[in-house]
């Protein structure tokens, strides 16, 4: 029987797409409380009064919360392991209100008429403050978004909150400035990218209940059930034991489901009042009150010898945190450290530079996670360099990228918040991907354009990406598996499935393990009470981390079960044969099979409940690698693209179900797409985002993607579960380089200002007309 | 008030307010196969098939549904069945939050337009978002299940 690197259809996606109970509000009980949020219409300003006493005259209110409820405990709602590198700058509710949708006061009510009807009987009184608007004149401004004195870091992350910094930190290796001066080609260039929003259709949602143990249940729609319930015990005091964390099916995460958004609010609001609420966030508060992607400038130097031999990278990012702190140093750090050793044979590397606050919603966690900022600023540079060194940008990576078994030494430098763990590439077939795509998209016979009217024009672009599997020493994934009566299986894992598809491929590793039928299986997942630890689906963890928690489980599992046999069939364990339905004595050639052991353990003799547990924490993080490329036709009258193609190269060791392993890639590929073209994210000058909701924030629709093509390098990763690297993010990160590569290669302007508009187009072909 | 609607081949009689909305409505009577992405029409996620046409009912008042026939997914279960397992065979299932809605755009468009080509599906689709799959996965498993004649 073999499960791994065949392409099942999901375990869920029948039942899902016939309609039933699912996702997290279809478990809500009928009689909840709603509960909403009023939110702040001022960037930047501090709660002088707040009267609520309209609002709880109302029948039907049964609370509303203001920050005098909450004890002053800091934190971050991050949803991060423990210590978070992320700055502890967050209450519950705090007397200041630092962007445009921060929370000022909560209802409970018994409808959702009567929760508005309240939210606009709540009288606050504000005293306006300046705010921080501008990321690049945040740093030591006068205006300081974080004057409490309560707020920390839990270890050095560069925090200094007096300064309107989050975090900070800065690296390098050889002397960067001494290896620039000696290059015979140098370039510079600052880029700009935006505070893209996830969009994952389902909203924040969360529910709870006390059940009659009276514990707190709640269903979330979150990627980290565990964290959740430790924030909440931190947070609200509750005791960890009172609180089960279900994490049901979710309706796509892409990172934005990684913290707590309404989740301390619900909790609240059942424990304290005993009555069972929810929450669901309406598309508004999506874009305005969870989280987008950091926006950065990222100025970035190269320099290279004339023989196109790349001698040193110089890297400085600004990063937009927005109001509060989650995920402010690592995702700046993963713009360095999952970029930079795409280049392993520089002489010298720096990077450096500052995570600040502004008050703009704030920005966390988003598949690519920094990666596809840094990716866009290198891969954009290296194709600036080659047009000045004039050599093929795709001869260019082959010289200088990274190869099999060779390393970097950014890998033992740089990790997320913390040093990095040095590792060796065992398996990096970066070299196939470059050239297997450059066959796909037909490379040779377009680049770098051809003229197909006189407006249109065709070209081609490309750039290479690495991204991780989970974070070493720290991800941890666990199973439990347990066999039943008929010999069947039941997997649990603390593994969060967002719709990524992670309980189908544990499944599968199991199945493979155990030599037996995916319909053996039966998984379970992320249920704080009923499933061991996993550390959440983040990033590119899963695979990794859990498949090979799972795995081992099933080896111990399948030990068990040879035990048992050859206590039956009264022989040696090394004399049994399992080929996963029967166990045969090699000797005598008696036999029984899984069913029947599984019954006599069950109901007749030597009774017990086989049950088998495992864990794993990485002490690497195999880098899966990709090749993107593109083929547009831009009109060069309008600026306007079409894209014709996307070919994605993908090293992700084995693909343990291809067909879903594609989908993370096209999946990611189109939302790289979105950042690159459409998704303009208009903030006016008084801090408000006029660009939230799906009219006016362009997804990428059915309409402009036309063809992907995707294929596998054939790879083997030994530390993988069967070979196995993880691909949930990779897909994301080369899009944008690889457009803005396109555009140059078709009119010879490069756009540095994320997403690449029409306007922004035909600005810089206009500039260009004017220098010329 | 009370108003009547024939859903998935059932009549039931229902209370609503009159600023009620046909979502709220439904998902009120434990019908959750119809659910919330936006609070404007712009994501196609709540789409039910009223006398046979995808409409999103999130903005349909549910007075308006009164006496009209109404299907969920659940209305077309073994239609939705087979497109699953065409979405299945091309790994287009990913999250599954708009997967409902889109079976029944789906065998709407089926219904309504015989042979259509790619273009015609793409705009007959091209209000149900998808921010998993990249489209190509649903787009394939789309024209397969369209060209089973069974």
């Amino acid at each position: 029987m073999k499960t791994i690197n065949q392409s099942f259809p999901s375990v869920d996606g029948k039942g899902i797409m016939m309609g039933r109970v699912a996702f997290t509000d279809d478990y809500a009980l009928q009689n909840s409380l709603i509960v909403k949020i009023l939110r702040s219409p001022h960037p930047y300003a501090k709660i002088k009064n707040i009267d609520a006493s309209k609002a709880l005259a109302l029948y039907g209110v049964e609370c509303v919360l203001t920050h005098k409820d909450f004890p002053r405990i800091p934190f971050t709602r991050a949803g991060q392991g423990y210590p978070e590198p992320s700055p502890h700058d967050k209450f519950i509710l705090d007397e200041y209100v630092r962007y445009i949708g921060d929370e000022v006061a909560v209802v409970a009510a018994v409808s959702n008429d009567i929760c508005e009807e309240a939210l606009s009987l709540i009288e606050v009184e504000y005293e306006v403050l300046e705010p921080v608007l501008n990321f690049e004149t945040a740093l030591d401004s006068k205006n300081i978004l974080h004057p409490e004195p309560e707020i920390h870091e839990m270890f050095p992350i560069g925090f200094d909150p007096k300064r309107n910094l989050a975090a900070s930190y800065h690296m390098h290796i050889g002397d960067v400035e001494k290896s620039l001066k000696e290059c015979d080609v140098v370039v510079e260039q600052s880029f700009f990218t935006q505070a893209q929003q996830h969009t994952a259709l389902e909203p924040h949602t969360v529910n709870a209940q006390m059940d009659y143990q009276d514990r707190l249940v709640l269903y979330s729609s979150t990627q980290t059930p565990f964290h959740v319930r430790r924030i909440l015990s931190q947070t609200l005091g509750i005791p960890l034991s009172k609180i089960r964390v279900i994490k049901p099916r979710v309706g796509g995460g892409f990172g934005g489901k990684q913290a707590l958004h309404g989740e301390m609010f619900v909790s609240y609001i059942t424990y304290k009042t005993k009555k069972p609420s929810k929450i669901v966030f309406t598309r508004k508060e999506v874009f305005e009150s969870s989280y987008t992607r950091h926006p950065m400038r990222l100025d970035i130097k190269l320099g290279a010898d004339k023989d196109g031999t790349l001698k040193a990278i110089d890297c400085y990012v600004l990063s937009d945190t927005g109001a509060y702190g989650e995920h402010a140093l690592t995702v700046f750090m993963v713009a360095g450290s999952k970029v930079l050793p795409l280049y392993n044979k520089v002489d010298s590397v720096r990077f450096h530079g500052h995570v600040v606050y502004t008050n703009h919603t704030p920005a966390g966690a988003f598949r690519g996670y920094g990666a596809i900022q840094g990716n866009y600023a290198l891969e954009s540079a290296v194709d600036m360099l080659c047009h000045k060194l004039h050599m093929d940008p795709i001869e260019f990576r082959q010289k200088n990228m990274m190869k099999e078994n060779e390393t970097s030494p950014i890998f033992a430098i740089m990790g997320e918040g913390t040093e990095g763990t040095a590792m060796n590439m065992e398996s990096c077939k970066l070299d196939y991907c470059v050239s297997r795509g450059k066959e796909l998209i037909g490379w040779d016979s377009i680049y770098p354009h051809k003229n197909v009217s006189k407006e249109k024009i065709r070209s081609v672009g490309m750039a290479i990406a690495m991204q991780g599997s989970g974070i070493p020493y720290i991800d941890m994934g666990s199973a439990i598996i347990k066999l039943n009566d008929d010999g069947f299986y039941n997997l649990l894992i603390g593994a969060t499935d967002i719709g990524q598809g992670s309980d189908t491929i544990l499944a599968q590793i199991a199945a493979e393990e155990l030599m037996t039928s995916l319909d053996k299986v039966i998984v379970y997942s992320s249920d704080t009470d009923l499933t061991p630890f996993d550390t959440g689906a983040y990033a590119s963890s899963t695979t990794f981390i859990s498949g090979n928690a799972v795995l081992k489980a099933a080896r111990k599992m399948k030990g068990l079960l040879i035990e048992e046999a050859a206590k039956v069939l009264k022989c040696e364990e090394a004399d049994i044969n399992f080929d996963g339905f029967n166990f045969k004595n090699k000797k005598n050639e008696s036999e029984i099979n899984l069913s029947q052991l599984s019954n006599r353990l069950t109901y007749n003799e030597d009774q017990k409940q086989l049950v088998a547990d495992s864990s794993y924490v990485g002490h690497k993080s195999p880098p899966p690698f990709m090749a993107g490329f593109i083929e547009i036709l831009i009109d060069r009258e309008t600026g306007e693209i079409e894209i014709e193609n996307y070919v994605s190269v993908v090293d992700c060791g084995t693909p343990l179900n291809p067909k879903l392993a594609q989908g993370q890639v096209e999946g990611g590929v189109v939302q790289g797409i979105g950042m690159a073209l459409y998704e303009n994210v208009v903030i006016t000058s008084k801090g408000k985002n006029i660009t939230s909701d799906f009219l006016n924030y362009k997804v990428p629709t059915r309409m402009e993607i036309k063809k992907l093509v995707t294929e596998f390098a054939e790879s083997y990763e030994s530390s993988g579960p069967f070979g196995a690297k993880s691909v949930g993010e990779i897909g994301i990160d080369t899009p944008p380089a690889a457009l803005a590569n396109a555009i140059e290669n078709a009119l010879g302007v490069r756009m540095t200002d994320l997403p690449m508009t029409p306007e922004k187009i035909m600005r810089a072909l206009k500039a260009k007309e004017k220098r010329q | 008030m009370k108003i009547n609607l024939l859903i998935n081949g059932l009549y039931r009689s229902v209370e609503v307010e009159p600023g009620e909305y046909l979502l709220d409505t439904l998902r009120k009577i434990n019908m959750i196969s119809v659910r919330r992405g936006c609070d404007n029409t712009s994501c196609g996620v709540c789409t039910v098939l009223i006398e046979g046409k995808p409409v999103p009912s999130c903005s349909y008042l549910s007075v308006r549904a009164d006496g009209k026939s109404i299907l969920t997914v659940e209305g077309i279960a073994e239609e939705a069945e087979k497109i699953s397992s065409y979405f299945g065979e091309e790994g287009a299932e990913q999250c599954g939050f708009c997967n409902p809605s889109i079976a029944l755009t789906v065998y709407a468009l089926k219904k309504e337009i015989k042979n259509p080509t790619d273009e015609q599906v793409d705009k007959y689709l091209v209000s149900n978002l998808c921010r998993c799959t990249g489209y190509i996965s649903q787009k394939k498993a789309i024209k397969n299940y369209l060209g089973d004649k069974s």
